[in-house]
C-alpha cells in the first residue's frame, strides 16, 4: 500500500498518494482541470496555488505541478491574476528618460517588505530587480528578472499593487532591443538573403537526385 | 541522503570511475548502416503493432498511430447538436486557431497586413509547447555557415523526406526570423560584440543554435505575447475550436468553438482561418510519458482531415532521447539536448559510454531502447529503466560555473528534488516529443482547401519524418510570419457563401457507409489524468 496524505483540496477533504505533486493530486481527488494548469512542467506561470498547512499561519504560495503534496495541506488557487500591463510602442519607446518609472509609476511604492521575493518559485530576487528598474538599471532589471514564469505570485503579495512581472518583461524588451550590442553578422546574412545570394545554391539542392544528396550529407564538413 | 536507491548509487560509483577516461575522448559517430538497423529494429515509429490503417478521408489507406486514429475517425462533437450558422458570435477577416508561438507570430504579421484578427486558444495564450522550448532556435547567420548548409543538414537528418520548397522557406527566412524576434526584444545569449553565442545541436554540421539562457521558447513566447496584447488584439481563452466552418464553395470560413465556461458553442466566421494547434504529446503513443503541455492532443489534425485536408508522415513522432527517468514528479518531463551539446555523455549502468552524444533524436532514442533492452545496461528506475547523462563532465570539460550559467533551468529542476547534476549525473529515456507529421501545406502556408492556412506544429513535410532540435522554433516563426502575411491578404479579396458543416455530416456518412463503430468523440481537447485513482466501481467492490 502507497503512503498516503490527507489534504483539503479547494475546501474538499481527499486522501491521495504521498508521491503526487499538488497538480496531480486535484486530479487523483476527482477535479477536471481546465484553469490553473498548462505546460505542467514549470514554465508556463498558469498553476500558482495559495496554501497553508493546517493549524499553521503561514501562508505559501507555489506552483502546483512542480510541488509535492504534503500531510495537512489546505490549498486554493490563484487563478488569471489581473496584472496590470501597459501598453507601449517598442519602436516609439527608448531606455533613457526613466521610462519604466513614467509607465509604471507604483514602482516607487515599493515599501521593500520583500514579500515577492519570498513568494517567488523561481527564487528570483524580485525586489531587487524592482530597485534595478528604478534606478534605470534596466540591463540588470532585465538579467535579474530573466527566469521569470509570469506566475505573478509576487504582484498578489505586494501591498504597493506593483505588477513586477510586466516591468521586468518591459525591461528584458528593452534591453534586447537597445541595449544589447547589434549583431553585425546577422544584418550582413539577412542583406545576403535579400540580394538573393542563396538562390541558386538552394535551387541546385533541391533538384539533385537523393543519390547526390546523400553523398553530400554523409561526407559533409562538421565544424568542431 | 540521495534522492537515488542504493542500486542507483552503485552504479553511479561506476560512472564515476570512468568518467576521467571517458572525458577527452570523442566518440565514434554511427555509419549510416548501423544508424538504419539501429532505428528499424528499436525506433518505435517501427513498432507495427502500435499503428492503424485509416479507412476514410484524404489519407485512407495510410499508417497512424492507433491513438490518433481512433479520433481522426471519431464522432463530431456537434453531431447531436442543433446550431443556428446565421447567429454569428464573431465576424472577422482572420481567424486563429491556437496560442502559442506560431498562433502569435500569425496573429501580429496578420494584424499588420490590416486585418481584423481573433486568436482563439483553448487554455491561455501562452500555456503551449512553445513556452517550454529550452534549447534553442537554429538558423544559418555565421560567416562559415549558410542557409544552404542548414538545408543539407535538416534535409539529411529528416530522412531525406522533407518537402524540398517547404525546407526552402525555412532556412532561408531563418536569419530574418532571428532579427524579427530580436527587434522585438527577445534577448538572445550575445557575446559582448553582439556575436550571438550558437552551439551545436544533434544533427548540425555548424554551430548555429541561438539561445536565450535555456528558456529559449519562454523568452521568445513572453515577448510575442506581450506584443499581441500591445497592438491589442483580441484573444478569446478557453474556447477552443471543435470545428471548422466551411462556406457552401468549400472555402475555410471560421470555426465552431466550445466555450470551457458558458459550455456553450459558439460560431466564428471568417474570411480566412489560420490553425496553429500544435502537437500530440498528450495522446501519449505506446504509452510513452510525453514533454508536451496539457492541450497537446492534435486538435488542429482532426480538423483539418474531418474538412478534407491532406495530412502527410502522421505515422512519424519525435521521442527525445532525453525525457527524465527519474524521479516520479518530473518523469516525462525534458532534459535539453543542449545538455549533450555542451558535453555531458549518455552512459550505461556499466559506466560505459556507448553512442556519440550528439546523434540525431530518433537515432539516440533508439540507441538508448537497444542498450536497455537488448543489452540489459539500463539503470532501474520508478516502472521501467533508464540511463545516465553524467551531467558533471560539463563543469569538467568547460570549467567551474558552466552547468549554472549555460543550463540554470536544468539545475534548478533537478535540485528541487535533491539531485545536484553538478555532483550526480541524472536518469533518462526516451519521451514523446514532437509530431514529425501534420497537416500538408504549400509554401504560402496554406493547405488544399482555399483559405485555411497552418503553422507550427500542426504541420507537416517541413522536417521530413525527424526534426532536428532548433528547427521547430523557427518554423512556428518563419511560417507563423507567412500564413498570417498571407491570411490577411488573402481575406481582402475573399468573398464568403453561406457557412456549412455539411463536411462533418459527410464525414460521419463515410465513417458509417465504411464500417466504422466507435464511442470516441473528437477534437479530444484534454486528456484525462486519474493517476492510479482506483474506479468507484472497483472501490464498491471493496
Ligand atoms: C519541452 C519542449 C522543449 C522543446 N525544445 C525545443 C527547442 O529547444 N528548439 C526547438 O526548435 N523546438 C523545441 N520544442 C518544440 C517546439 O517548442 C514546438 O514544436 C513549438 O513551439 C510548437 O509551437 P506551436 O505554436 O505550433 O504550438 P504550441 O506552442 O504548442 O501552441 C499551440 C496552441 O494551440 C492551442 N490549441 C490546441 N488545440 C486547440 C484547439 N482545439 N482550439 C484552440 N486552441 C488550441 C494550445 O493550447 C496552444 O496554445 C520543444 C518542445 C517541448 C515540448
Amino acid at each position: 500500500m502507497e503512503a498516503m496524505v490527507t489534504a483539503w483540496l479547494l475546501g474538499k477533504k481527499c486522501t491521495v498518494p504521498a508521491t503526487l505533486t499538488i497538480m496531480d493530486a486535484m486530479e487523483y481527488a476527482g477535479f477536471k482541470l481546465i484553469r490553473g494548469v498548462g505546460c505542467r512542467n514549470g514554465f508556463c506561470g498558469a498553476c500558482a496555488v495559495i496554501y497553508r498547512l493546517k493549524g499553521t499561519t503561514e501562508l505559501k504560495v507555489v506552483l502546483a505541478c512542480q510541488t509535492k503534496i504534503e500531510e495537512g495541506m489546505c490549498v486554493g488557487k490563484i487563478e488569471s491574476f489581473p496584472l496590470n500591463k501597459r501598453s507601449f510602442n517598442l519602436e516609439e519607446l527608448r531606455p533613457t528618460d526613466n521610462i519604466i518609472g513614467q509607465l509604471y509609476p507604483e514602482i516607487y511604492s515599493c515599501i521593500g517588505c520583500n514579500a515577492c521575493t519570498k513568494g517567488c518559485p523561481e527564487g528570483i530576487n524580485v525586489m531587487q530587480y524592482i530597485a534595478y528598474a528604478q534606478r534605470g538599471e534596466y540591463e540588470k532589471c532585465a538579467r535579474e528578472s530573466f527566469d521569470c514564469v509570469g506566475c505573478n505570485i509576487c504582484a498578489s503579495r505586494c501591498p504597493a499593487q506593483i505588477s513586477h512581472s510586466a516591468v521586468g518583461l518591459l525591461a528584458r524588451r528593452l534591453t534586447g532591443r537597445y541595449l544589447e550590442p547589434q549583431c553585425a553578422h546577422l544584418e550582413k546574412r539577412v542583406a545576403e538573403v535579400e540580394q538573393g545570394l542563396y538562390r541558386e545554391p538552394l535551387t541546385k539542392l533541391k533538384n539533385l537526385p537523393l543519390a547526390e544528396l546523400q553523398k553530400l550529407y554523409n561526407n559533409r564538413e562538421i565544424e568542431k | 541522503m540521495s534522492a537515488y536507491t542504493e542500486e542507483m548509487l552503485k552504479s553511479i560509483a561506476k560512472v564515476e570511475s570512468t568518467r576521467a577516461a571517458r572525458l577527452h575522448v570523442e566518440l565514434k559517430r554511427f555509419t549510416a548502416e548501423e544508424k538504419d538497423a539501429v532505428l528499424k529494429k528499436f525506433h518505435p515509429d517501427y513498432n507495427t503493432a502500435a499503428f492503424t490503417t485509416l479507412s476514410v478521408g484524404p489519407n485512407k489507406g495510410d499508417k497512424v498511430p492507433k491513438e490518433l486514429g481512433a479520433l481522426l475517425e471519431g464522432h463530431s462533437r456537434l453531431e447531436k447538436v442543433q446550431l443556428d450558422l446565421q447567429r454569428l458570435d464573431y465576424d472577422v477577416d482572420v481567424l486563429i486557431i491556437g496560442g502559442g508561438g506560431a498562433g502569435a507570430s500569425a496573429a501580429l504579421e496578420a494584424n499588420k497586413g490590416g486585418a481584423k484578427v481573433l486568436v482563439v486558444t483553448k487554455l491561455k495564450m501562452g500555456y503551449a509547447n512553445t513556452m517550454m522550448a529550452e534549447g534553442g532556435i537554429q538558423a544559418a547567420d555565421k560567416a562559415n555557415d549558410g542557409p544552404d548548409v542548414h538545408y543539407l543538414d535538416a534535409l539529411g537528418g529528416g530522412h531525406y523526406k522533407n518537402i524540398p520548397d517547404l525546407l526552402e522557406e525555412l532556412v532561408e527566412n531563418g536569419p530574418a526570423a532571428i532579427k524579427w524576434l530580436s527587434d522585438l526584444g527577445v534577448l538572445f545569449d550575445k557575446q559582448a560584440d553582439g556575436t550571438m553565442v550558437t552551439t551545436h545541436g544533434g544533427g548540425t554540421s555548424r554551430k548555429r543554435m541561438h539561445a536565450c539562457a535555456d528558456c529559449t521558447g519562454a523568452e521568445i513566447m513572453r515577448v510575442l505575447r506581450d506584443e499581441v496584447q500591445n497592438q491589442g488584439i483580441p484573444v478569446l481563452d478557453y474556447a477552443p475550436a471543435v470545428e471548422l466552418l466551411l462556406d457552401q464553395e468549400g472555402k475555410a470560413a471560421g470555426a465552431v468553438l466550445y466555450d470551457y465556461d458558458a459550455e456553450e458553442f459558439l460560431v466564428v466566421r471568417a474570411k480566412t482561418v489560420i490553425i496553429a494547434t500544435g502537437g500530440a504529446g498528450r495522446l501519449h503513443y505506446q504509452g510513452f510519458p510525453t514533454s508536451n503541455h496539457y492541450g497537446a492532443t492534435a486538435d488542429g489534425l482532426v480538423l483539418a482531415y474531418r474538412a478534407g485536408a491532406k495530412l502527410i508522415y502522421a505515422n512519424s513522432s519525435q521521442f527525445h532521447p532525453t525525457g527524465v527517468g527519474f524521479p516520479a514528479q518530473i518523469y516525462g518531463a525534458l532534459v535539453t539536448e543542449k545538455v549533450r551539446s555542451i558535453g555531458a555523455q549518455l552512459v550505461n549502468s556499466e559506466g560505459e559510454a556507448f553512442m556519440h552524444p550528439l546523434e540525431t533524436r530518433d537515432v539516440a532514442t533508439a540507441t538508448i531502447i537497444r542498450e536497455c533492452t537488448e543489452r540489459g545496461k539500463g539503470v532501474k528506475a520508478l516502472d521501467g529503466v533508464a540511463l545516465w547523462l553524467d551531467t558533471p563532465m560539463i563543469d569538467q570539460l568547460h570549467g567551474e560555473g558552466t552547468i549554472a550559467t549555460r543550463i540554470p533551468g536544468m539545475l534548478k529542476m533537478f535540485g528541487q528534488f535533491g539531485i545536484d547534476l553538478r555532483k550526480e549525473p541524472v536518469l533518462v529515456y526516451p519521451t514523446l516529443h514532437y509530431q514529425n507529421g501534420g497537416i500538408l501545406i504549400d509554401k504560402d502556408a496554406e493547405t488544399s482547401i482555399p483559405g485555411l492556412f497552418v503553422a507550427g506544429e500542426a504541420v507537416g513535410g517541413i522536417h521530413g519524418t525527424n526534426r532536428l532540435m532548433g528547427n521547430s522554433l523557427l518554423d512556428i516563426i518563419v511560417f507563423g510570419r507567412i500564413a498570417g502575411t498571407k491570411a490577411a491578404a488573402q481575406a481582402k479579396t475573399t468573398k464568403l457563401a453561406a457557412l456549412s458543416l455539411d463536411h462533418v455530416a459527410k464525414f460521419a456518412r463515410d465513417l458509417a457507409a465504411a464500417g466504422i463503430k466507435t464511442e470516441v468523440v473528437s477534437p479530444k481537447l484534454l486528456p484525462v489524468y486519474t493517476h492510479g485513482r482506483p474506479s468507484r466501481s472497483e472501490k464498491r467492490g471493496i
